[in-house]
């Protein structure tokens, strides 16, 4: 916009790299920073009020709802996008099966177990399966389905999601 | 959680669970959906709408608006070049309201600006003068010829009578209801969304919008914008989720009349409150319905009576309410009906299609009917649907045979031999206790009902409308491209169409160019249809381009074409002497075919609503088992059994998914989902208010797939889209019925239908 807004620069840490901002409305959301003006999209935009999660991200290790943080609050912070995830995670593409290179254990599972059909939720999602299994990795069945139960997907009604899951779980418990 | 599980893929063939192209790009996200679209230039683009259901518009003055820096264009009903309005079946729903705003949320401005905050202040400094009226929101009062017409097409949209067989006979015993189905929302992940850009002199547009049908999009839009359609072209936005939402039109005019104003790049999408707003929702119906059988349980008659309330405007209305009311038996025999149906235009927001399309609202009718029946006669919720199951050859109550495979009673039995649950462990966990994570819910007060539920649901258009598919496949160098129109809007086509296209023609790399207007229409992803109809253009076009491959290979080895055949990846001859691989044999040669689908022809109703109105049907059984906190009303879905006919399996992890998913909608409407309306007003337009199934609310779902191949289907499949939504609502709140002696006549059911 024209007008001043309290618009100085910023910078955000994002993906292990200073991301500065510049010209931005103080006003802006982390997600639409991210969005809009950091070239990263893969966080989503569904209800602008932490209720769906398709706009989670890790900041300074928690997932948290994009959409609610303040860009210009996040200065300081770690933050993880689903664009930074394999970056963060290098060790685990490379399972036997691997789809490509450029994708996690969850993400190649989200993929093989039919967890992904129109795939706006998925970003989301597979950041807080991330951060689930980060922080537990042997989850219950309720365990899991209570750590993702603020990721809304209207596609799967998430039988497909929770056998992703259980197949990630499986493959570390594998391979550790 | 489902016992399906996936086969082991060879060749990503028709029935292998191929994973889909768009996997790595929608987990990694970088997949672009129409929401994602960013251009040089752009300018961002905003709808002021109506707060009032009803009311005169005196005066706009959209100056203040102008005024603010950032703001480069304001524009209202007068600035639409074209046609006025639009609509999907009755072009009655104007671009921008100009005279009367006829529901809350209802367009009356947009503007572009630079920044989505630019845009808020400029549509808060556009000053509308209203007189409120008094909205007509009850359907019954609405359709009164002496009520106050809201629209000059008056407000009946439509009435459908159906008399087949005797009207006048009677059974042993007769049960009727009264039944209430509340308003429901697709609430699709993915925001309208989409850019336009305008071409320059002004004279086109090209938009990428996420949508269910992009020529009659483009139809409307072009209308609207008064430009040819050659010159305008839409290109499929990535589409998060539809469910029916998407396919009329809402922010698509809006956004191509800011790109040709401002000579700039238009980005728009709604947030989830104006979402709310900016779409159509599922029909609210009020259902009476009566069934007279003999004493032994066999239907003599049904009577019924429909009303649907179509809101402001008539969208998809009259062929919602001819669904709904050619759906009044379900999938059993009846032989004599009187059916009147009824579409009305209210102050309520327009609803149109939603995933059941129609069968949704009368399911719960005929199947709460059924448990009524079934208790008359002393019969089991089971037996009682056995006894009338719809066979083939059966007759509808608009007197159209049921050609379709109809093993109905196969669903039933077939789910009823499903396990059931466990009973609820001594230390269950208090999350898996209804009320969840409320953790209110005191085990004594918990008790635990079965449910059934069938539906019989139409695939594709009805009612004469020829929805037919188009589809070009180019074979070149070993590698097939498949051009279409099909909007991929999560189901699954991009999957399906390279493993038509892997086992017509021997290929492994298939390739899917753009979806766009730029090849005949493919329809609409809705109806179930996209399988049947645009995987039969992929199919034809396959085959004729095998067709003159097999001339091909045979001129150029001296044997008869006819004697050529395809084996995996090569072109063989019947007697096996010659051998050609799909990539060699295509080396240097291009073959291109276009081809379209056509179902068979369907007809219009006659005025006692006799007619094969109808192309095709699938059927599916489901059960519910819920636990039901009896003092608090909260309800948990523990198991679906479901067994559901899909004519053949085409890809086994897709269809899961297609199951899973639907039976989730279903249990959103039968306890969670509504739109709550006062006096016109939407109450909870907000994923806080408006509740959806999370992962907590999900059921352990138990699927059997019936593979009986439909001869009618280009590839023996049936749609398998809606059916899964259908009677699983049903179902579902039999089983709270089971468990709390309650009556509960409507959907959704609250804590305190049960309670209370």
């Amino acid at each position: 916009m024209n007008e001043p807004l309290g618009n100085e620069m910023y910078t955000l840490h994002i993906n292990g790299q200073d991301r500065p901002v510049r010209d931005a409305w103080v006003g802006e959301s982390l997600l639409y920073v991210l969005r809009e003006r950091l070239d990263l999209p893969g966080a989503k935009g569904a209800c602008e009020q932490g209720e769906c999660g398709s706009c989670t991200v890790l900041m300074d290790g928690d997932a948290v709802c994009s959409c609610l943080v303040m860009a210009a609050t996040a200065v300081g912070s770690n933050i993880v996008t689903v664009e930074g995830l394999i970056e963060q995670n290098p060790t685990m593409a490379v399972t036997a099966q691997a789809i490509t290179s450029q994708v996690t254990d969850v993400q190649q599972a989200f993929i093989e177990e039919g967890s992904v059909q129109c795939g706006f939720c998925t970003p989301g999602l597979i950041v807080a399966v991330h951060h689930l299994l980060d922080k537990n990795p042997d989850p219950t069945e309720l365990e899991v389905k209570e750590s993702i139960s603020g990721n809304i997907c209207r596609c799967t009604g998430y039988g497909r999601i929770f056998a992703a899951v259980e197949a990630v779980v499986q493959v570390r418990k594998a391979n550790s | 959680m489902s016992t399906v599980k996936q086969d082991v893929r060879a060749r990503d063939i028709l029935g292998a669970s191929a994973l889909r192209p768009d996997g790595v790009a929608k987990v990694t996200g970088s997949f672009s959906f129409s929401s994602d679209m960013w251009a040089e230039n752009m300018l961002w683009g905003a709808t002021l709408r109506s707060p009032h259901p009803y009311a005169r518009i005196i005066s706009i003055d959209t100056t203040p608006a102008l005024l603010i820096s950032g703001v480069s264009a304001v524009l209202t009903a007068k600035d639409v070049p074209g046609k006025a309005t639009y609509g999907l079946i009755s072009a009655d729903q104007p671009v921008f309201a100009s005279e009367f705003v006829r529901y809350m949320g209802e367009p009356v401005a947009v503007v572009a600006a630079d920044h989505p905050e630019t845009c808020r202040r400029a549509l808060a400094a556009i000053i509308v003068n209203y007189e409120v009226l008094t909205p007509i929101v009850d359907p019954e009062l609405a359709m009164l010829a002496t009520t106050e017409q809201i629209h000059p097409d008056g407000n009946l949209i439509r009435h459908q009578h159906i008399k087949h067989g005797d009207p006048h006979a009677t059974g042993d015993i007769t049960v009727e209801g009264n039944y209430t189905i509340g308003m429901q929302d697709q609430a699709f992940l993915g925001l309208e969304a989409a850019m336009a850009f305008p071409d320059s002199g002004g004279n086109g547009v090209e938009l990428h919008i996420a949508t269910q049908w992009l020529h009659e999009d483009r139809g409307q839009i072009a209308a609207c914008l008064a430009l040819p359609e050659d010159n305008v072209r839409l290109v499929l936005g990535g589409v998060g989720g539809a469910f029916g939402a998407r396919e009329d039109i809402s922010l698509q005019v809006h956004c191509c009349l800011l790109a040709l104003r401002t000579g700039k790049p238009i980005k728009m999408q709604y947030s989830r409150e104006e979402s709310f707003f900016g779409h159509v929702h599922r029909h609210p119906a009020k259902i009476w319905m009566k069934h007279h059988a003999n004493k032994d349980g066999k239907i003599v008659k049904i009577e019924s009576r429909m009303v649907f309330d179509g809101g402001a405007y008539t969208s998809t209305s009259p062929a919602v309410l001819i669904n709904g009311i050619t759906h009044t038996q379900g999938p059993y025999q009846c032989d004599n009906a009187v059916v009147d149906g009824y579409a009305v235009r209210t102050n309520n927001p327009p609803c149109g299609a939603m995933r059941g399309f129609g069968v949704v609202q009368a399911c719960f009718a005929h199947e709460s009917q059924m448990d009524l029946l079934a208790e008359a006669c002393g019969l089991s919720a089971v037996d009682i649907r056995l006894k009338n199951a719809m066979r083939t050859g059966d007759k509808l109550v608009t007197g159209q045979i049921v050609e379709s495979v109809a093993p109905v009673e196969r669903c039933i039995r077939e789910t009823d031999a499903i396990p059931m649950p466990d009973s609820m462990a001594n230390d269950a966990d208090v999350l898996e206790f209804p009320g969840g994570s409320g953790r209110t819910a005191d085990r004594h007060n918990i008790v635990r009902g079965v449910g059934w539920g069938v539906s019989i649901k139409n695939l594709m258009y009805s009612e004469g409308f020829d929805d037919y598919a188009t589809a070009r496949c180019t074979l070149s160098n070993g590698v097939a491209s498949l051009k279409f129109a099909t909007s991929e809007v999560g189901q699954g086509f991009v999957t399906l169409a390279p493993q038509i296209a892997r086992s017509v023609l021997g290929v492994d790399d298939v390739v899917l160019e753009t979806s766009d207007t730029q090849i005949g229409s493919a329809g609409s992803t809705s109806a179930s249809r996209q399988t049947w109809m645009s995987g039969g253009a992929v199919d034809g076009a396959c085959r004729l381009v095998r067709e003159r491959l097999f001339e091909h290979v045979g001129k150029q080895h001296n044997i008869d074409p006819i004697r050529l055949m395809v084996e995996n990846t090569d072109v063989i001859d019947t007697v096996g002497t010659f051998r050609i691989s799909v990539a060699d044999a295509t080396q240097g040669i291009t073959l291109s075919e276009t081809f379209e689908h056509h179902h068979r022809k369907t007809e219009d109703l006659d005025e006692n609503g006799q007619g094969n109105c109808h192309v095709a049907f699938a059927f599916v059984a489901h059960r519910a088992v819920v636990d039901v906190d009896i003092e608090l009303g909260l309800v948990k879905v523990v198991q679906i059994a479901t067994a559901q006919d899909v004519g053949r399996v085409l890809n086994p992890l897709s269809a899961i998914g297609q199951l899973e998913g639907g039976i989730a909608q279903g249990l959103g409407l039968a306890v969670m989902e509504e739109i709550i309306m006062d006096n016109g007003k939407v109450k909870n337009p907000s994923f806080t208010d408006y509740l959806l199934p999370t992962a907590l609310d999900a059921p352990r779902v138990v699927a059997v797939m019936i593979e009986e191949p439909e001869p009618q289907a280009p590839l023996g499949a049936k749609g398998i889209g809606e059916p899964p939504c259908i009677s699983v609502t049903p179902a579902i709140v039999a089983a709270i019925r089971a468990a709390t002696g309650k009556a509960l006549l409507r959907v959704p059911v609250r804590p305190q239908d049960i309670c209370l």
